[in-house]
């Protein structure tokens, strides 16, 4: 069944009649970022007004894969039951080179954690689950239909112009939230430009719905027979869809390659027969690129407005939600005078951090898919040859590095007693906790989690647990206990065997502050 | 010591990046001179010629 792309209601915004008081923050844009971020900012207390230019969710085929991290963003976010149930995971992944199989993999969950490594979800049912969940939030306005046109900003407020079906109107906010994606009109409005690799390449998408019993698994060819000198891949989505994304090469004519005529053909040779229903067809190139601050004053992106991947790898959409996850806290303690606006600054540090490693493995995919002639083309072959022989070579095959959060710089205090996957930066990893999960437990607040210890009062919200198998490996390393300080996006902040009030005083000043 | 044929080489796709990127701008005959010197400095780190031996058959194998 074809998705059913039901219009979003549309209602005359108050400021067409008199002036709106000056709000607390506007997000421009009602894509996953800006509505992850109106929601993740209503768990903060905070208010916005949403604007989007359009009334549907995103159209077509975009991002399908959601990595585990956002899978517990949306959980916290109100929609994770739902993304899970519905989304699909493959574990077996084949990887061709001209007819044969070179390897194959399955991926093992890791036992322990709530969420799965990643679900294949269209984005439309993403979008649609936030726009729903919002809907629901009293601190939400969301207003579609509502264009912005023209932003300035002054000491104290953001200034908006907006364009509905009604006419123009107004709006001030304390912050605006540039949601409004790669090509955001409000980067261009500042007159910002992207700096990064632009690459010279054509590739096809299309979503075809195909009933059967077609393998639940992820195929990827390069250079196959049927797709001379390219590459192809095939991946499942709920619904009996599956997408196919097939290279075409820098001198093609993407509107002549959309053609069904042209694009069923070959369809038919990468799946091997004809039984299928053509859902969505585009032609896309792409940047590896980014603004080279996300932060201007009052200002903010976050999204696709301030990076953009190649989609191989699945890094769009997944790390625009880590933006979110990282901003929301922030921005809600500046906005509620517990913290300095330099706080602000700290995402800029760190998610550029973030942008860049997303910006390498992204670049480093696209080159190994699409080798320049000569030399690197020859050692991609030779990779892929070495890989049907010796296995370390399998690794070294690049179709797409999955979507893991970074790990940001930090400084502050650690004991290298403890495991490395937890130290300051990282985000905290799940374990099981009574009847639940320990992500769901420290929930979207600043705590400290006491590990076989007990906490002293510093006016946190405070977890004791008793160790479990999964805590001594993932939090206790070597140490009899463990005393972990983890900010409002479950990153951990700082660490201590021993925990010192005093020291743990400080660490919480520098996590208000935004010190590294 | 025999050669290591399974993953031994931690961040390989940033050795990866940075081999491609020691052969940006080099003409072809440039390149294989390149590889040829590479070979024979980590031939001389690695020091052992059974280890070597294997390598060279396993590399002539895969012809
Ligand atoms: C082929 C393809 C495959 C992809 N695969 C993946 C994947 O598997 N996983 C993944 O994580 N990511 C993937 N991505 C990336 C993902 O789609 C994007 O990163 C994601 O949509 C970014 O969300 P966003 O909210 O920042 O921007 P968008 O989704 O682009 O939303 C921007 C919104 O702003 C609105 N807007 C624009 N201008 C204005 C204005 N003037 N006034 C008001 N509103 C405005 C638009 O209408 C739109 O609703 C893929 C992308 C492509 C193209």
């Amino acid at each position: 069944m074809p998705y059913d792309y039901e219009p979003f209601e549309y209602a005359p915004p108050p400021g067409l009649k008199a002036k709106e008081p000056q709000h607390k923050v506007v997000i421009v844009g009602a894509g996953p970022v800006g509505l992850a971020m109106a929601i993740e900012l209503s768990n903060h207390g905070v208010s916005s007004v949403v604007l989007d230019d359009n009334n549907v969710v995103s159209v077509g085929s975009r991002a399908i894969c959601w990595s585990k991290r956002s899978l517990e963003i949306f959980d916290r976010l109100g929609i994770g039951e739902q993304a899970l149930a519905k989304g699909v995971t493959w574990k077996v992944g084949r990887t061709f080179h001209r007819d044969h199989e070179v390897f194959n993999f399955d991926l093992l969950p890791e036992k322990g954690h709530r969420m799965p490594a990643f679900v294949n979800l269209q984005q439309y049912y993403v979008e649609q689950y936030l726009v729903e969940r919002a809907q629901e939030i009293d601190l939400v306005d969301l207003r579609f239909l509502n264009k912005v046109t023209a932003v300035e900003q002054t000491d104290d407020a953001v200034h908006l112009r907006i364009e509905t079906p009604d006419g123009e109107y107004g709006l001030a906010a304390d912050y605006l939230i540039a949601c409004d994606g790669a090509r955001s009109p409000v980067r261009g409005m500042m007159g910002l430009e992207f700096e990064g690799e632009l690459f010279e390449e054509h590739f096809l998408i299309a979503d075809i719905e195909m009933q059967g019993n077609f393998a639940s698994e992820r195929w990827f060819w390069f250079e196959p027979e049927f797709h001379a000198g390219q590459s192809a891949l095939l991946h499942k989505q709920p619904d009996n869809i599956y997408r196919i994304d097939l290279q075409l090469g820098w001198d093609t004519d993407p509107d002549e390659e959309k053609k069904p005529e042209k694009v069923i053909p070959r369809i038919e040779k990468v799946v091997g027969h004809s039984d299928f229903r053509l859902d969505w067809v585009s032609v896309y190139t792409f940047q590896c690129r980014r603004l080279r601050d996300f932060v201007h004053g009052r200002i903010i992106f976050a999204g696709d407005s301030a990076h953009v991947v190649s989609p191989f790898g699945a890094r769009g959409g997944n790390s625009g939600l880590q933006d979110v996850d990282n901003l929301g806290w922030k921005l809600a303690a500046v906005l509620q005078g517990r913290a300095p606006a330099g706080l602000l600054d700290s995402y800029n540090r760190e998610r550029t951090h973030g942008a860049d490693e997303n910006l390498r493995n992204s670049s480093r995919t696209t080159r190994f898919m699409t080798p320049a002639d000569g030399i690197e083309r020859i050692f991609r072959d030779q990779v892929l040859r070495l890989a049907g022989k010796v296995p370390f070579a399998r690794g070294w095959v690049n179709s797409g590095r999955l979507s893991v959060p970074c790990i940001y710089p930090s400084a502050a205090p650690d004991n290298i007693r403890m495991p490395k996957a937890t130290r300051p930066g990282a985000v905290a990893l799940d374990a099981p906790h009574g009847n639940g999960w320990l992500l769901q437990n420290l929930g979207g607040a600043p705590r400290l989690l006491a590990i076989n210890c007990a906490a002293p009062d510093l006016g946190l919200d405070v977890l004791e647990v008793e160790e479990t198998p999964f805590l001594r490996e993932r939090y206790l390393g070597d140490a009899a206990q463990a005393f972990y300080l983890i900010r409002p996006d479950q990153v951990v902040a700082a660490r201590w065997i021993e925990p010192d009030a005093q020291a743990v005083r400080a660490a919480i000043d520098a996590m208000w502050e935004g010190r590294a | 010591m025999s050669l290591i044929e399974t993953d031994n080489l931690p961040d390989h796709d940033d050795f990866y990046a940075e081999l491609l990127a020691t052969h940006r701008g080099l003409n072809e005959a440039q390149s294989h001179a390149l590889n040829a010197r590479l070979i024979l400095i980590l031939a001389n780190h690695i020091g052992d010629r059974a280890v070597l031996s294997r390598a060279l058959e396993l590399a002539r194998e895969t012809v």
